[in-house]
């Protein structure tokens, strides 16, 4: 089926989303559609999928103008979507999830679950899914929860599939998978609408590129370009794409963790008997998959975790049952992996956030007082030197882009007395400009002599910023490698192979 | 109070097949709470033991088979009891001593053992009638039921239904007068229906057309219905009793067969309309809600409410009308206290059914059989206290009053612990 996209303008507010978008995906081809965080590449994609009504524009489906009250109607025109964020119910079994919408009944009224099992089974053998109906959604990894998304459009005959942002919860060997499965796809004659903004993902599997930027398209591209042509379209300005870093000079362990175990409400172990050290002036990386320990890992170091057994010591000073206070007095700097959630206080403004984690004393507080003017002329300080761009410290940091909310809790974390510091995914969502400066920041941080912990998922990242890589699976760590280890045995780890040449550093 | 157990996990990499590697927590709670009560029930049935002989009256006077009086010697009894206790204890502490978990059906014998410790200490030298404790009980757990089951489709569905108490009164208060007025119960309880879905409507309408706090929304809507039913008893139904507030009750109808099998046939089966129609109203809301179309989209809305709309689902819509029958089968609920129990309608008559449907709720974790037992057992107390006092027990009165509520606060705060309710249950659904 041809999908065409003639002329779509979105507004939020004066916001404009979409603006004057074509767009037109063959059939059974696979058109990619490049752009950084917040160039308008899902909020296009809702519009074609029902959720948001456009302005102006219309969506031909094999030359036939459409009109999509709602995402049932998309479905019934055949199209599909794979969510970012998987539109699946976790208690849910495979074959409800399928089934929901579009339920079949028996006498009685009664779900039909063996029609919807025999459904799940006959498109998982056809692609060579090997997903159970009868599993519980919550209970299944990222990689297969994907799997189920993709039945649940087949099961609709979607002849579009749109897939939106689909690698970033997946190991690299995962991706790989699923890079096959859209071959498959496209072989039989779906077309594949490929939204991402990894370059690498572009070139392998994309017939054609439409690059989008700031709501409009600035062009399309071949995949044979180079990772540099596609990134300065993508950004509007050349980039450099590798990090400036000199070589490390690590001293002395700083952080050393010894038998560290964390284990849920449950009884669930998150983390399983780890045990390593962070010198001074190296950044260790933590790699791993979403969901493999490294969360609740950080958050042990930083006394979040109720449940702990084992030991941390910074500097030869204890911290395992130390509360976040004294964690934080003891100099350790923080960038949680969800900065709206556990960073920044939306509704304050950037001075305010600023001195969050130090409003018990001076100079901050004096007598139960907030020094007002001491954090003005703070707050100027640090947003002038984080290059933070926004109308003035009393801007409320909720209407800040992502890259200046992160820059405003770098800023934070930073501007203590650090011994040691912790960023975690601490570039996720940003656009390359505020990717560049955040991996810059840290790594001036590891050459002032502090040790730094990464956490990341993105193996650019990690491969950018890492003197040492420690990868986690499980809650275990696969193992501890040096820096310049190749892509394809990190790849490997990830997915919990220990090393074969059992390198360590 | 907890402690970690020592891991000891072989350490070879784990297959990708497998589920998260666990461990048990040592949880010293189950075996201190049980201490507590193997102590309190000592000093209660031994301690401050009486004598004499209690008696178990397990059949009535109508009954075709007649099953023999159990007596029980008061003071033995409440010794072997304590013992029995105090061995569950031991044997709870070793099962968390060697890391092992306390099984559920252990504590509920405990909690069994107790009550008829306490029954026959409370009933020395008197008579207990079995069959009239449960047939009471689950006259009085008949409105929670109804009230429980609104409150599971609610909740399901994605709102919160704090408004069962409001949705109880009005279907009370409604159907005292439509029932009076037209001399047919039938009639008086469709009118409570359509009283409990007006409430509904509101709640419904503010919290999920508005996004108003579903809580608040709950809290207001009770307030105003016992305001409002309250000032029209003084002013209307009091000065017009005869006409206006003397509805004809359900005639009790005895099942035949069923209704003769000892202990349970009288509690059962012989029983008026209503509560019949609360048997089949169970059974329908459990398969409705876990069988068909009806539920799952049901509770795909109240679990995941984008999900649910990008399959193509009107999560709005569901909402609305799901709250709405909510309020119709509350509202059944709020008729038997006028068409089935008391016989007239009362000021503020309800009192705080509706917030003890809504602990019942939680108590069954959102099922609807849960939800049912966990009525069932609130009517029990609160008839164990109504029998008591009958039958003069030493206990004063007030502390007996106390009763259903400190098993509501035990049973909700102590044994659901960590029970997770339909994900989106009082978030609204704000398309952008």
């Amino acid at each position: 089926m041809k999908l065409e996209l003639r002329g779509i303008t979105k507004r939020f507010g004066a916001l404009v989303a979409n603006d004057d978008i074509n767009l037109t995906i063959e059939e059974g081809e696979i058109h990619a559609l490049l752009g950084e965080n917040g160039a308008g590449k899902s909020t296009l994609m809702n519009v074609l999928y029902g959720l948001y009504r456009a302005e102006e524009g219309e969506i031909l489906l094999d030359d036939v103008a459409q009109h999509f009250a709602g995402p049932g109607d998309a479905m019934n025109a055949g199209i599909g979507m794979v969510h970012q964020h998987f539109m699946l119910i976790p208690v849910f079994t495979v074959a409800e999830n399928v089934m929901l919408g579009h339920e079949q009944t028996r006498v009685g009224g009664s779900l039909d679950l063996a029609a919807a099992r025999a459904r799940v089974r006959e498109i998982s053998d056809r692609f060579g899914f090997d997903v159970d109906p009868d599993a519980l959604v919550e209970n299944l990894p990222v990689g297969v929860q994907q799997r189920v998304e993709i039945i649940k459009a087949l099961s609709r005959d979607a002849k579009v599939l749109v897939f939106d942002e689909p690698t970033a919860v997946l190991t690299p060997q995962e991706t790989d998978e699923l890079m096959n499965i859209m071959r498959q796809l496209k072989a039989a004659g779906t077309s594949i609408v490929f939204i991402t903004h990894k370059l690498r993902e572009v070139r392998a599997v994309a017939d054609r590129i439409t690059v989008i930027r700031l709501g409009k398209v600035v062009g399309d591209a071949a995949p044979t370009a180079s990772n540099e042509e596609l990134a300065t379209l993508m950004v509007g300005r050349a980039v450099d794409l590798t990090v400036d870093k000199a070589p490390a000079a690590p001293g002395a362990p700083a952080l050393v963790v010894t038998n560290l175990t964390v284990i849920d409400a449950l009884g669930q172990i998150l983390v399983n008997d780890v045990s390593f050290d962070v010198k001074v002036g190296e950044i260790l990386a933590i790699a791993g998959v979403q969901g493999n320990g490294q969360t609740e890992l950080t958050e042990a170091l930083m006394g979040l975790q109720p449940r702990v057994v084992g030991d941390i010591t910074l500097d030869g000073k204890s911290l395992r049952g130390h509360s976040v206070r004294q964690v934080l007095d003891a100099g350790v700097g923080f960038v949680p992996e969800d900065r709206t959630r556990d960073g920044l206080v939306g509704g304050f403004t950037i001075a305010e956030n600023l001195m969050l984690d130090r409003s018990n004393k001076l100079p901050f507080v004096k007598r139960f007082n907030l020094q007002l003017a001491f954090l003005a002329d703070f707050a100027r300080d640090k947003v002038k030197e984080f290059d933070v761009r926004s109308q003035g410290i009393e801007t409320p940091v909720g209407r800040l882009s992502g890259g200046n909310q992160q820059k405003v809790v770098l800023a934070r974390e930073l501007s203590r007395d650090l011994r040691l510091f912790i960023a975690a995914q601490p570039t996720r969502g940003l656009d390359v400009g505020s990717i560049e400066f955040v991996h810059e920041r840290i790594v001036a941080t590891r050459d002032a002599g502090t040790p730094v912990i990464v956490i990341s998922t993105e193996l650019d990242e990690v491969a950018a910023l890492a003197d040492r890589i420690m990868v986690m699976y499980r809650g275990r760590i696969v193992g501890i490698v040096p820096g310049d280890t190749p892509r394809s045995v990190l790849g490997l780890m990830m997915a919990g192979e220990t090393p074969a040449e059992g390198a360590a550093a | 109070m907890s402690t970690i157990a020592p891991v000891n996990q072989p350490t070879q990499p784990t297959g990708p097949e497998e589920g998260p590697a666990t461990t048990v927590i040592k949880s010293w709670k189950v075996p201190i709470i049980l201490g507590v009560f193997t102590v309190l029930g000592f000093l209660l049935m031994v301690v401050f033991g009486r004598t004499g002989t209690s008696t178990m009256v397990l059949s009535t006077s109508s009954d075709l088979i007649q099953l023999p009086d159990v007596l029980l010697p008061t003071l033995p009894t409440g010794i072997v009891i304590s013992i029995l206790l105090a061995g569950i204890t031991a044997l709870s502490a070793w099962m968390v001593q060697t890391h092992r978990k306390v099984p559920l059906w252990l504590i509920s014998v405990f909690a069994v053992l107790l009550l008829i410790g306490f029954l026959t200490w409370a009933s020395a030298d008197e008579r207990i009638p079995v069959p009239g404790l449960l047939f009471g009980s689950l006259s009085l757990a008949v409105p929670l039921i109804f009230g429980a089951l609104g409150g599971v489709i609610s909740e399901r569905v994605g709102v919160v239904n704090v408004a069962i108490e409001g949705q109880l009164l009005a279907g009370a208060f409604t159907s005292a007068i439509v029932a009076s007025v037209t001399q047919q119960p039938l009639l008086g309880l469709l009118a409570a229906m359509v009283a409990g879905v007006l409430v509904s409507f509101v709640l419904a309408a503010f919290s999920i057309k508005y996004f108003v706090d579903q809580v608040i929304v709950g809290v207001v809507l009770n307030v105003l219905v016992t305001g409002l039913t309250g000032f029209l008893f003084s002013e209307v139904l009091a000065p017009n009793a005869a006409t206006l507030n003397q509805p004809p009750k359900f005639e009790r109808i005895n099942i035949p067969l069923l209704s003769e099998i000892p202990i349970i046939g009288p509690v059962f089966f012989r029983q008026t309309l209503i509560v019949y129609i609360m048997y089949i109203a169970v059974a329908a809301v459990y398969y409705g809600i876990f069988h068909t179309k009806w539920g799952l989209r049901l509770r795909a809305v109240g679990e995941h409410p984008q999900a649910a709309d990008t399959v193509g689902i009107n999560v709005t819509g569901t909402r609305f009308w799901n709250v709405s029958l909510a309020g119709a089968v509350a509202g059944l609920g709020g008729a038997y206290f006028t068409l089935g129990s008391v016989g007239a309608f009362g000021k503020e008559m309800t009192a705080g059914a509706g917030f003890i449907a809504l602990a019942a709720v939680i108590f069954g974790r959102w099922d609807p059989i849960r939800a049912t037992l966990a009525a069932l057992l609130f009517g029990f107390a609160s008839n164990l206290q109504n029998v008591l006092s009958i039958i003069g027990s030493p206990v004063p009165s007030e502390f007996m009053l106390m009763l259903p509520y400190l098993v509501t606060i035990f049973a909700v705060a102590g044994l659901v612990g960590q029970s997770r309710g339909p994900a989106a249950s009082g978030k609204p659904y704000i398309k952008s």
